[in-house]
């Protein structure tokens, strides 16, 4: 009876365990399924979204096939697991996913947690969108009081939100949801005047609404978003392999190695772009991360430099059209910086 | 052989079949059932405490004293900001279940039983009419009927600026339902004292008729009195006061309405849908009540000249209502455990709210716990309340 | 006695057609619709009930609605954006025929959706013959259905052998969900309720307080709850760096939830067989198992044959709440595509909900349907 049903469910759940089982380094783990399990989210145009044949594109999704073209030379080994804000570290703790690429917020509370932040793909800030058309009047956050405020539940926008009002002492209503699109539709009927996320994800949903022309960014930032990939605390090998795909997007814009000429550049005589794309004699700097020697350019084949991935997503070869910026190189004015690859 | 065909049956069976035993069997079974079951639980304990251990989180309900950070739409009882505690955001939640519970039970029930007894209608059109109400609301799921207040209806109504004004200043839009609301001047209290004075006078008054009817047969308008007492006196407390009571009136604000209350979509949505969907599972409880009532019972009262009316009133309901409270007393609990749905449509009830703490501070157990002891304790209440309930209108037998 | 007398008739009169309020539809419509001057009164009430709301309905759901188009200018007016006149006001169906084929197999790559189709014409072939109680071979048909049949759909449905690419869970969505979460939930929960059934009415305590503390805990918490704990609270109660399907989460929630609602139907089943059915399996020697797989249980569930279905149908309509743990099933996906901007209009929510409703209650109706007509032909044989 009772233990013939229990007896069942353990077979039964062993049976998916085994077959899901993680081994000690996530790195072995990947390579053993053949592809990388990537956390996306469920929808944000420019940073990760399926389209209609359900083939994922954006920022985030670019970092994806970064990770993998560096382990296995293959951009295209890769599953994406879209999540909601609230699924999202319990399903890079469960495992479930291998990294978290996922506009997420690096904060000291998540960084101890039992996660690691490998670093910051895209310096954000959190800003207010409204619609212009029907609010005509207004161009500052701060003329804001006792509007209705859209907000994605489990972010840390909404507690941004929640201290911006109460700091500059005016009223609002939050209007709270759990999932990116039910707050997209809330703010797209009307249910509520502004809508507060991180700037970034205020361009690409002004993309998605109904009437994009009617609603502007304001200018207000009120809050730092560092955005960044996120690993599993504890396996440094992993975290140091998602750190430096990020570092070698850098480098790769800073050398000017592109999608186009990376192929050629391998016969460059400049040191410094021999020894970044492994052309050295003898090297060890591919290897001694647990890749092949070439990883940077299996990442540059793939997706290109960061320039290039951020230009094609959410810049002036997409539809956000998003300025650099901060995001610019440390050379150019933005934060930008690469550690050196040697 | 012969022998031993004739040593007792029972002594050699026992020895032979220990096994056999059903009483060992059933303790062996027994035994390992539960030493299963505590080796389950020991091995979930255990990788619990490593999980936690790898995740730097600390167990424990000491976190409930933090600083919660996070805005709460809708706290009509209770003084919160962000700067409130975990703790209270839970109250703000379990309180706002327990409101969207209660007038939805009481709604659903007045619905269910409007319906259902228009299923027993002599009249086909009625009889038809309830017919197909139950037969859509009992077979789509509640959450598409929540959607369908939400996204389909409350959503699509006219923005702030072009509200739809209905009778006594009141305005429907697509940020909720507005209305004046009382503000209660010097000397208010006075009709509250009324209020009550003016319950417990009818209360006093229906038993006093009752007694007399005992007795003397006489009726006595009971229903008339009460209502004047229960009105009259409260008025008569402002009236003496000089009206210290005056109204809040919604006006057009720069965002929205201002001023007066306000009842929001995702509370209007969740409300009816709960209210018409339970609805209908209560009409078929009450149409099977009534029809369990034996024809006997209403031919002999209209043997005793009762017309229709009194007949159901006093003859057919009260003995339904043994038949129906019970499955009544398990939809009222479903109705109370569908409201968790709010956290479909963000309105903050004890699931949405607890959901953002949970992902706030990463205490899943915590907060699960927390969820599963007030929806338990909710439903034995609600099961004590109706099993009284139950008793005082059960079959008195000699 | 003569039987000359003049007053008394010798031939029966012409029998006369009653007269015109006695007859065909006017007597209908006197029984039925104005037998009291309240019942006029309330046929009156209802008529301009329906007066007021049908026309404007249908109107909607047919006259105004738009069945094809590109994008949301179909079915928006000019103000909108779109090319409907002012005013304008009807079902966007065009939005359903657009995206139809997600609502049915969700993000299920395209050129695989035959293997769908293929599980879902078996399914059919197999469960027509065995509802329908004329039908032969009864035993084998069940066998292959509930047996057979599921890994056959596993193995189309998720791929990865024989050549077939394998799908994993997260892209199967629309009313692939919910069916098979559906079909799966129904065929886990119907033996696991009867278990904690017969666990509850054991007479060996222990098993009797772990099935009543799990059915009394279940069935006083919310789906949602539960939900919640299989996504949340599972992977902690794992050994780190394991984890289950999403999909399977949700399949363990439903079929726990809706297995301890089944319990309860099943044991009012088994209080209802009288004592004297017990007694004479007893007194026949039959081990328990014996007495209740023969003797009680097919008794006892041909009694609740409506409880049973009316909880399947429960459990059908509650894989709906699977999208609040962000998996996509027919109402998930129908959900998912208001905020798709080439659709999104006034009309596109209330459209899509009608549709998914619609889908629903055609499953809960049959259902409910069947249920009524199988308890009426086992009725006949239980009436003493």
């Amino acid at each position: 009876m009772k233990n013939l049903v229990l007896k069942g469910t353990l077979a039964v759940s062993a049976l998916v365990l085994l077959a899901t089982a993680a081994s000690a380094s996530t790195l072995d783990d990947v390579k053993k399924k053949g592809f990388l399990q990537c956390g996306v989210n469920t929808g944000l145009a420019g940073f990760g979204a399926p389209n209609d044949k359900g083939e994922w594109s954006g920022f985030d999704v670019d970092y994806c096939r970064a990770v993998a073209a560096a382990i296995f030379g293959d951009g295209t080994k890769v599953k994406f697991t879209p999540l909601s804000a609230k699924d999202r570290l319990p399903a890079l703790q469960s495992g479930e996913i291998d990294v978290l690429i996922r506009n997420t917020t690096w904060t000291l509370s998540r960084d101890t947690q039992g996660f690691d932040f490998t670093g910051v793909n895209y310096f954000d800030g959190q800003g207010f969108m409204i619609n212009s058309k029907k609010l005509s009047g207004i161009n500052s956050a701060l003329q804001l009081s006792g509007a209705s405020v859209c907000v994605q539940a489990g972010t840390t926008t909404e507690l941004n939100l929640a201290d911006y009002f109460k700091a500059n002492k005016m009223e609002y209503n939050p209007v709270v949801f759990e999932k990116l699109e039910e707050v997209n539709a809330a703010y797209d009927s009307g249910r509520c005047d502004v809508y507060t996320t991180d700037q970034s994800g205020l361009y690409s949903i002004r993309l998605t609404l109904s009437a994009p022309d009617d609603h502007v960014v304001l200018p207000e930032i009120i809050s730092k978003e560092p955005l960044g990939p996120v690993v599993r605390q504890g396996d440094d090998q992993w975290a140091d392999i998602i750190r430096w795909t990020h570092f070698a997007l850098l480098t790769a814009e800073e050398l000017g190695i592109t999608k186009a000429n990376v192929e050629e550049l391998t016969k460059s005589d400049s040191p410094e772009i021999k020894r970044v794309l492994g052309q050295e004699a003898n090297t060890k700097l591919g290897t001694d991360l647990g890749l092949t020697n070439d990883w940077v350019v299996n990442i540059v084949k793939a997706v290109g430099n960061y320039g290039e991935v951020f230009e094609t997503n959410i810049g002036s070869g997409s539809k956000l059209k998003i300025a650099r910026g901060i995001n610019a190189q440390w050379s150019k004015g933005g934060l930008q910086y690469a550690m050196p690859i040697r | 052989m012969a022998s031993q065909d004739i040593t007792p049956v029972g002594r050699s069976s026992a020895k032979a079949s220990l096994l056999y035993d059903p009483k060992v069997r059933g303790l062996v079974f027994q035994v390992l059932t539960v030493v299963v079951i505590a080796g389950l639980i020991y091995w979930i304990i255990n990788n619990t405490i490593t999980n936690l251990q790898r995740a730097n989180l600390a167990s424990g309900f000491g976190f409930l004293d933090g600083r919660s950070g996070f805005d709460i739409s809708s706290s009509p009882y209770l003084a919160y900001s962000s700067d409130s505690t975990y703790i209270k955001a839970l109250w703000v939640g379990i309180l706002n279940t327990i409101t969207v519970a209660f007038v939805g039970i009481i709604t659903a029930t007045i619905i269910g039983f409007v319906i259902g007894i228009g299923r027993l209608s002599h009249n086909w059109l009625i009889r038809k009419i309830c017919t197909v109400y139950v037969e859509i609301f009992r077979n789509i799921p509640p959450l598409l009927v929540i959607f369908f207040w939400y996204l389909g209806v409350l959503s699509v109504l006219p923005q702030a600026r072009q509200s739809i004004h209905l009778p006594f200043n009141t305005y429907l839009n697509n940020r909720g339902f507005f209305f004046p609301s009382p503000v209660f001047g010097e000397g208010a209290w006075l009709a509250g004292v009324g209020l009550i004075v003016g319950i417990v006078g009818a209360l006093l008054v229906k038993r006093w008729a009752r007694k007399r009817q005992m007795v003397t047969g006489q009726q006595f308008p009971v229903g008339l009195t009460a209502l004047a007492l229960i009105v009259g006196l409260p008025l008569l407390a402002l009236l003496i006061k000089g009206f210290p009571l005056s109204f809040d009136y919604p006006v057009l604000g720069s965002f929205n309405l201002k001023g007066g209350a306000q009842i929001g979509p995702e509370f209007m949505s969740l409300y009816l849908a709960l209210s018409f969907y339970t609805a209908s599972f209560i009409a078929e409880i009450v149409r099977a009540g009534i029809r369990g009532v034996g024809k006997g019972q209403s031919e002999a009262s209209h043997a005793l000249g009762l017309r229709a009316g009194p007949t159901t009133r006093l003859v057919i309901v009260p003995q339904a209502m043994r038949i129906i409270i019970p499955p009544l007393t398990s939809q009222y609990l479903n109705l109370t455990k569908n409201s968790s749905l709010a956290v479909a449509i963000g309105y903050p009830d004890l699931v949405a709210v607890g959901g953002t703490i949970l992902n706030q501070t990463g205490h899943s157990i915590e907060v699960v716990a927390i969820w599963m002891v007030v929806y338990l304790g909710i439903s034995v209440l609600t099961s004590i309340f109706m099993n009284w309930f139950n008793a005082r209108v059960a079959l008195v037998e000699r | 006695m003569d039987n000359n007398l003049s007053y008394v008739r010798t031939e029966m009169l012409q029998e006369q057609t009653p007269p015109l309020g006695e007859r065909g539809i006017i007597r209908w419509m006197r029984i039925n619709l104005f037998a009291t001057p309240m019942d006029t009164a309330l046929t009156v009430f209802a008529l301009l009930v329906i007066a007021w709301f049908l026309p404007g309905i249908i109107n909607w759901l047919f006259v105004n609605a738009v069945w094809s188009g590109p994008d949301r200018s179909v079915c928006s007016t000019v103000a909108q954006g779109g090319i409907q006149p002012e005013g304008w006001s009807g079902a966007c169906w065009a939005y359903v025929n657009a995206n139809f084929s997600q609502f049915m197999y969700g993000p299920y790559p395209i050129d695989q959706h035959w293997r769908v189709n293929i599980v879902a014409i078996l399914f059919v072939l197999l469960l027509v013959p065995l509802l329908i109680p004329k039908a032969p071979y009864k035993v084998a048909n069940a066998i292959v259905f509930f047996f057979i049949f599921p890994i056959v759909a596993f193995f189309l449905l998720v791929g990865g052998w024989f050549g077939l690419p394998y799908v994993e869970t997260a892209n199967w969505g629309g009313l692939l969900v919910t069916l098979t979460l559906s079909f799966v939930g129904i065929s886990v929960s119907l033996p696991l309720g009867i278990a904690l059934a017969l666990g509850r009415r054991s007479k060996m305590p222990v098993i009797k307080m772990l099935c009543v503390i799990f059915i009394e805990t279940i069935r006083g918490i919310p789906l949602i709850t539960v939900l919640f704990m299989a996504s949340y609270m599972l992977p902690l109660f794992l050994p780190p760096g394991v984890s289950f399907d999403k999909y399977l989460r949700a399949l363990i929630g439903v079929a726990l939830f809706a297995s301890a609602y089944m319990a309860e139907v099943v044991r009012g089943g088994l209080q209802a067989i009288p004592k004297g059915q017990y007694e004479g399996a007893d007194s026949l020697g039959l081990s328990y198992w014996q007495k209740t797989g023969l003797i009680i249980l097919p008794q006892a569930l041909k009694l609740v044959i409506p409880g049973i279905v009316n909880t399947f149908i429960g459990l059908f309509k509650d894989t709906s709440l699977v999208t609040v743990i962000s998996m996509f099933d027919l109402l998930g996906t129908v959900k998912q595509h208001f905020a798709d901007a080439n659709w999104a209009s006034p009309q596109t929510p209330i459209s899509g909900l009608i549709f998914a409703g619609f889908v629903f209650w055609i499953f809960c109706f049959g259902m409910s349907r069947y249920s009524i007509f199988m308890e009426k032909r086992l009725d006949k044989g239980h009436k003493r």
